[in-house]
């Protein structure tokens, strides 16, 4: 159980390895992914898992690049069960074989999402980067099999945003139980990217109709959660529910965070390879540094909204502004946000973006795994 | 964007339990319950963990209620099936049938 006043973390995002067989352009990994190639060994995944349920974690999401990748994957899941912990796989599906599905149903794993591109193999496979659709379609529908309730990922960009209706046709032929249609965060590869990818304010809103008209028609059958482009709101989303307040993540190489982006930041690093993570979301100067409300300048710190969206997301502020501490530039009341705006309109006049080449996420031939 | 529209509320002969993916434990580090589903934590107070243990599949709505009673001196009718019907439209009750 956290102390000193700090409250305890509910969830912990597991990003096993940064490997992946796709090659998305919205990715929000790190471009640096060589960089984190010393992946955790299994006993030290194990370890980190029994530290995280004594300091309070609850669920445990296992996500990537792509974590059926990691071999011990089922080893991974059955110490999670045992500890209690609520297991949520996040996958492309790709490797989901049958024999593996069965692996981790075995092992305890609660929940799967499936990550989808599009509604159709052409279009769907130009953006993933690598023919995956029908494997996809496939996996999914041994999810429903094996009697797993099925929530299908689709993140929304410029080049999907007008296939809305006909992805959430395929989703209800798939008997989803649920449905995650979320913008594009624009960190990592996407932020490379964010010319060709930002969707124009035409594109928002038909999409905005289609979502709602789709939530009367399937209601009680399949949940559709729609999560809005924080770049066209007024105000910021409130990341992680807060920095170092509710959630952290640990990155394939041991390094902790208090969001999977926030090795962007010029902060001091933690890892679980030298701390325990009790100390680490308690103590570290990492997590310490933004917790709550005190470090926030104006407009922030007189802002009413403070405790809502705590400023908004550090990362962005620091990719956008230069300067971690700044409000988050989407936030019409931000100084910065001039460079929100900016990339809106000329989503809207479509020009740059019309040429703008997508940069696929590449993960380095050469690498190293256990 | 999450819809408003209220979902068919089911009537008192129904016979609760909690959807397949949705588990109910108890909590250590925070000495309560909680609800875990994919995307939430719900950490319950002791009479909401007390109507959630006794949605077994095998009771009905309206048992739920009498069984509660006989534990609490106070138990809002109302309370309780508002907590069942609102859990039901997020999906983590099924209601079993006989
Ligand atoms: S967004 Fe695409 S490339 Fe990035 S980890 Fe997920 S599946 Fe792999
Ligand atoms: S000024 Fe800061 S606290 Fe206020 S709405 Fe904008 S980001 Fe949020």
């Amino acid at each position: 159980m956290a102390s000193a006043g700090v409250d305890a973390p509910f969830g912990l995002l597991a990003e096993l390895t940064y490997r992946c067989p796709l090659h998305c352009s919205y990715c929000s990994n790190p471009l640096d992914l060589a960089a984190h190639a010393d992946e955790l060994t299994t006993a030290e995944w194990q370890r980190v898992l029994a530290e995280a349920r004594e300091l309070g974690v609850l669920q445990l999401h296992l996500s990537g690049g792509e974590p059926l990748l990691r071999r011990d994957l089922a080893e991974i899941v059955q110490c999670a069960a045992e500890l209690g912990l609520y297991t949520n796989l996040i996958t492309s599906a790709l490797g989901l074989t049958p024999r593996r599905a069965e692996q981790l149903l075995a092992a305890g794993l609660d929940h799967v999402q499936i990550s989808l591109q599009a509604d159709e193999a052409a279009l769907a496979d130009r953006l993933a980067g690598t023919p995956s659709f029908e494997r996809k379609l496939v996996a999914a529908r041994l999810v429903k099999e094996l009697g797993w309730p099925l929530t299908l990922n689709v993140v929304l960009h410029r080049h999907n945003a007008d296939r809305i209706a006909a992805i959430l046709d395929l989703a209800e032929q798939l008997e989803a139980d649920r449905i995650e249609l979320a913008h594009t965060q624009y960190y990592g590869w996407a932020l490379r990217n964010r010319a060709g990818l930002l969707p124009s304010r035409a594109q928002l809103e038909r999409a905005q109709g289609v979502v709602r008209a789709a939530h009367e028609r399937l209601q009680g059958r399949m949940e559709v959660i729609y999560v809005l482009p924080d770049y066209h709101s007024r105000y910021p989303k409130p990341c992680m529910g807060g920095w170092g307040r509710r959630q952290l993540t640990v990155v394939p190489d041991g390094g902790v965070l208090p969001c999977p982006t926030a090795h962007t930041l010029p902060l001091p690093r933690a890892s679980v390879r030298e701390s325990s993570l009790a100390w680490i979301w308690e103590s570290s100067p990492l997590f310490r540094r933004f917790r709550g409300t005190d470090w926030m300048p104006d407009p922030c710190r007189s802002c009413d909204r403070r405790e809502l969206d705590f400023g908004g997301c550090r990362c962005q502020a620091f990719l956008l502004t230069g300067d971690a501490a700044r409000t988050d530039p989407v936030c019409h009341l931000s100084p910065d946000h001039g460079l929100v705006a900016g990339a809106v309109a000329a989503a809207d006049e479509g020009a740059r973006t019309r040429d703008a080449v997508l940069a696929p996420r590449l993960y380095p031939a050469a690498r190293r795994s256990r | 964007m999450r819809s408003t529209v209220p979902v068919q509320t089911a009537d008192g002969a129904d016979r609760p339990r909690l959807a397949r993916h949705v588990r109910l434990r108890f909590d250590p580090a925070r000495g309560r319950h909680v609800l875990l589903t994919p995307e939430a934590v719900t950490v319950l107070n002791g009479t909401g963990a007390a109507v959630l243990e006794l949605c077994d599949g095998q009771r009905t709505r309206t048992e739920i209620v009498a069984a509660l009673r006989g534990r609490y001196d106070s138990v809002d009718d109302d309370e309780v099936r508002l907590f069942l019907d609102r859990l039901t439209a997020r999906r983590c009750l099924e209601a079993g049938r006989g």
